[in-house]
């Protein structure tokens, strides 16, 4: 099953390298991992995008917390969140096609953030199989180029981690 | 006070009581060299390769229960500790392992002897430190100390650039560490104390496995107290042998694959198993889903993250074992021995450990006989190998941290170093490597180290001129093809010692056996090697093959 961890971290040098190296020598898969800093300078935060059953969910929470520079993990699993991923798409605009992609863009809620005489970039920005969605439609037209961001979170409601 | 980082990290480490250093020196690490000619309160032993430093650090904690320091440059010096940096770390040992580091002007720029030493132990450190400001060396050094010493212990260290070391502060002492990331429970929760209680009160077939954790806590007066209050024997790991007097009757020896029959019956039949600091290693568990499976399972352990980890666990306690021992102690009602315990005792007595009672020099013997000349009181360090087993086997600890051996990691080398740190942090005591005559030539050259420091450790080479182990598996599993084993070219040992400047000794029979151990006793200040030419073909006998069950187990060498 996947879920998605928020993970709480000191914001010093090496600590991505010590996270990600934890998931790979114990051998978790992560699907998504974004990372930035928070509302607090010292924090950065880390949402991690795992999939794996409860034990294994167990064991990598655990090992996170023995991470002396992570503050707080938390699973999400049976939290309501809200969550968001950005991603974007340089797509083949051929003169032809361009009303059929503005009109997907328009659907979509995206917004054309790049043109040249051959191209689209398109910038989209919600749930992943929203995401996925756009990317499928997309594809008919040639992807050239594609990059999304991960998944980021955060609970619904006054809540925080 | 204006201080150099160097002298400022020297300060530090007499501040968190460190009395000696095994380290060896080089470019970058020269003003920390330059710091410790002056420094009387701090001894440095000189080794002769960085992983005997990292062992002697290790053997040095083991034994005296304090944070062992071992030092080096960096690059090649940097490396060659990173073998007894793991090995402390899948011990849990804590020791601080201080690296000098190029400058940080030409950090990652390929400089001469560099290597990006945190980066290669991230996996096999508890926590490392890449120092950047000289300002930063009070505060790192003591939080590395507070890391390395507290919760679950492990190595951890420090990475001093050279500018960093010659670079000014204003040094003030640092009074206290808090790190509010870092905060080890230590108290077992009130609720599964009464549950664990609870469930000892009901047990018919309870059992302890006792392991490294129980040592590190300093547990045994109330494990001892436990288990004479309540009649339940303990079983104890590798690493766990100490924490009840091996001479107690309560005490069943080791368990695991080469384990006594009677702990390993004792496992297989419980039906509560209470364990103490130990983390359910495969070559204790075997087969994971044969192992102790009519039980209940109590864990108790610092380390939330071993909990359920490979087995399930029904009552998870975590915090320090001897905190929680000590909570039980109030909970706990006694109990009076049961037609369990003399079934334990018919095992015992039907599957003792034993081995040949003919002329030949048999190695358990040449054991036996360390022990009787020392009253069962010398520390032990070990290698890795047959050797390791044996001693595991028939040197009956009478106290904790008297044994030091290589669990996790399986260090083949690991004896003569961590003798040497042992019989350093603890010059009361006779200290014996147990070694295989190949393990020792993995840090042969650490002789010097104790000849030069005049460390009067014994050692006993247990020499069948085999790699003994790979040859027993090769001979039970792989149809005796003993591929890669046959070390019978090696150098005369006696000689060997002689050349180093330490006394050497040969025994071939039984007979000669007590008189040279006795002999050894008599050197005070340079080691002794006695090469003991053993039966060449001997097994570590019970074995259970790994991966495999009880049901497999091999009581005596197969007909």
């Amino acid at each position: 099953m996947q879920h998605t961890i928020t993970t709480l971290v000191e914001n010093k040098p090496g600590v991505l390298a010590r996270v990600s190296g934890l998931f790979a020598r114990r051998g978790f898969n992560i699907e998504s991992l974004a990372v930035s800093i928070t509302e607090d300078p010292t924090v950065s935060r880390m949402t991690i995008v795992v999939e794996g059953d409860d034990a294994v969910l167990e064991q990598i929470t655990k090992q996170l917390n023995k991470l002396v520079d992570v503050i707080k993990v938390v699973d999400y699993q049976g939290i309501p969140i809200v969550h968001r991923e950005l991603a974007m798409i340089k797509v083949n605009a051929e003169p032809s096609a361009r009303a059929e992609i503005m009109q997907i863009v328009d659907v979509f809620r995206a917004k054309i953030i790049d043109i040249s005489d051959k191209t689209f970039t398109i910038e989209v920005t919600g749930s992943v199989d929203k995401v996925d969605a756009m990317e499928r439609l997309l594809e008919a037209y040639g992807i050239r180029e594609l990059v999304r961001t991960g998944r980021i979170a955060m609970m619904r409601g006054a809540r925080t981690p | 006070m204006k201080l150099t980082g160097a002298q400022a990290l020297i300060k530090s480490l007499k501040r968190e009581g460190v009395e000696v250093i095994f380290g060896f020196p080089g470019g970058v690490v020269l003003p920390i060299y330059d710091c410790l000619y002056d420094c009387k309160a701090i001894r440095h032993i000189l080794v002769r390769h960085e992983q005997g430093a990292a062992h002697a650090a290790d053997g040095y904690a083991r034994a005296t229960g304090k944070v062992g320091v071992c030092l080096a440059t960096s690059g090649p010096g940097a490396t060659n500790l990173v073998t007894g940096i793991a090995n402390a770390y899948m011990d849990s040992i804590p020791i601080v392992a201080i690296t000098g580091q190029v400058r940080t002007t030409v950090l990652g720029k390929d400089a001469f002897q560099e290597a990006d030493i945190t980066g290669i132990t991230m996996p096999i450190t508890k926590h490392n430190f890449l120092l950047k400001n000289s300002k930063d060396v009070p505060e790192v050094v003591a939080e590395a100390f507070h890391i390395a010493g507290t919760g679950r212990p492990g190595p951890v260290l420090i990475d001093i650039p050279m500018d960093v070391s010659l670079g000014q502060l204003d040094y003030k002492p640092i009074k206290s560490v808090e790190i509010p990331s870092y905060k080890p429970t230590t108290t077992g929760h009130p609720l599964q104390i009464k549950k664990a209680a609870k469930a000892i009160a009901a047990a018919e077939r309870p059992v302890f496995y006792v392991g490294g954790g129980a040592i590190t806590s300093g547990a045994s007066p109330e494990l001892v107290e436990l288990s004479e209050r309540t009649h339940i024997l303990v079983a104890t790991t590798l690493l766990g042998k100490g924490a009840i007097p091996e001479t107690h009757p309560h005490s069943l020896g080791m368990l695991g694959m080469h384990g006594t029959a009677y702990a390993n019956y004792a496992v297989a039949h419980c039906d509560l198993l209470i364990a103490v600091g130990a983390r359910f290693d495969d070559r204790v568990t075997g087969k994971l889903d044969a192992f102790a499976k009519k039980a209940k399972v109590i864990h108790i352990d610092i380390d939330p993250a071993e909990i359920g980890k490979t087995v399930h666990v029904d009552i998870p306690i975590v915090g320090d074992c001897r905190t929680i021992l000590r909570q039980l102690l109030e909970h706990v009602e006694p109990r009076q021995e049961t037609e369990w315990n003399e079934q334990i005792m018919r095992w015992r007595k039907e599957y003792p450990l034993q081995y040949g009672s003919g002329a030949a020099l048999y190695p358990q013997y040449v054991i036996e006989q360390i022990w009787e000349v020392t009253g069962g009181d010398a520390i032990i360090a070990t290698g890795v190998g047959q050797h390791q087993m044996w001693a595991a086997q028939f040197y009956k600890c009478r106290y904790p941290r008297q044994f030091l051996s290589s669990g996790g990691l399986g260090t083949m080398g690991y004896g003569l170093p961590a003798g040497i740190g042992a019989q350093i942090g603890r010059p009361d005591k006779i200290v014996f490597v147990i070694d295989g005559d190949g393990s020792i030539q993995m840090n042969i050259q650490e002789v010097m180290t104790a000849v030069m420091h005049k460390v009067p450790v014994k050692v006993a080479i247990m020499n069948n001129q085999y790699l003994g182990m790979v040859r027993q598996w090769q001979e039970l599993f792989w149809n005796r093809r003993y591929s890669g084993v046959d070390i019978s070219a090696q150098p005369d040992f006696v000689k060997l010692a002689e050349a180093y400047g330490a006394v050497g000794m040969r025994v071939e029979k039984k007979s000669q056996v007590a008189d040279a151990l006795k002999k050894s006793l008599e050197y005070k200040d340079k080691p002794v090697l006695i090469d003991f030419r053993i039966e060449r073909e001997e097994n570590v006998f019970p074995m259970i093959p790994a991966g495999q069950s009880i049901e497999e187990m091999m009581v005596h060498r197969p007909k």
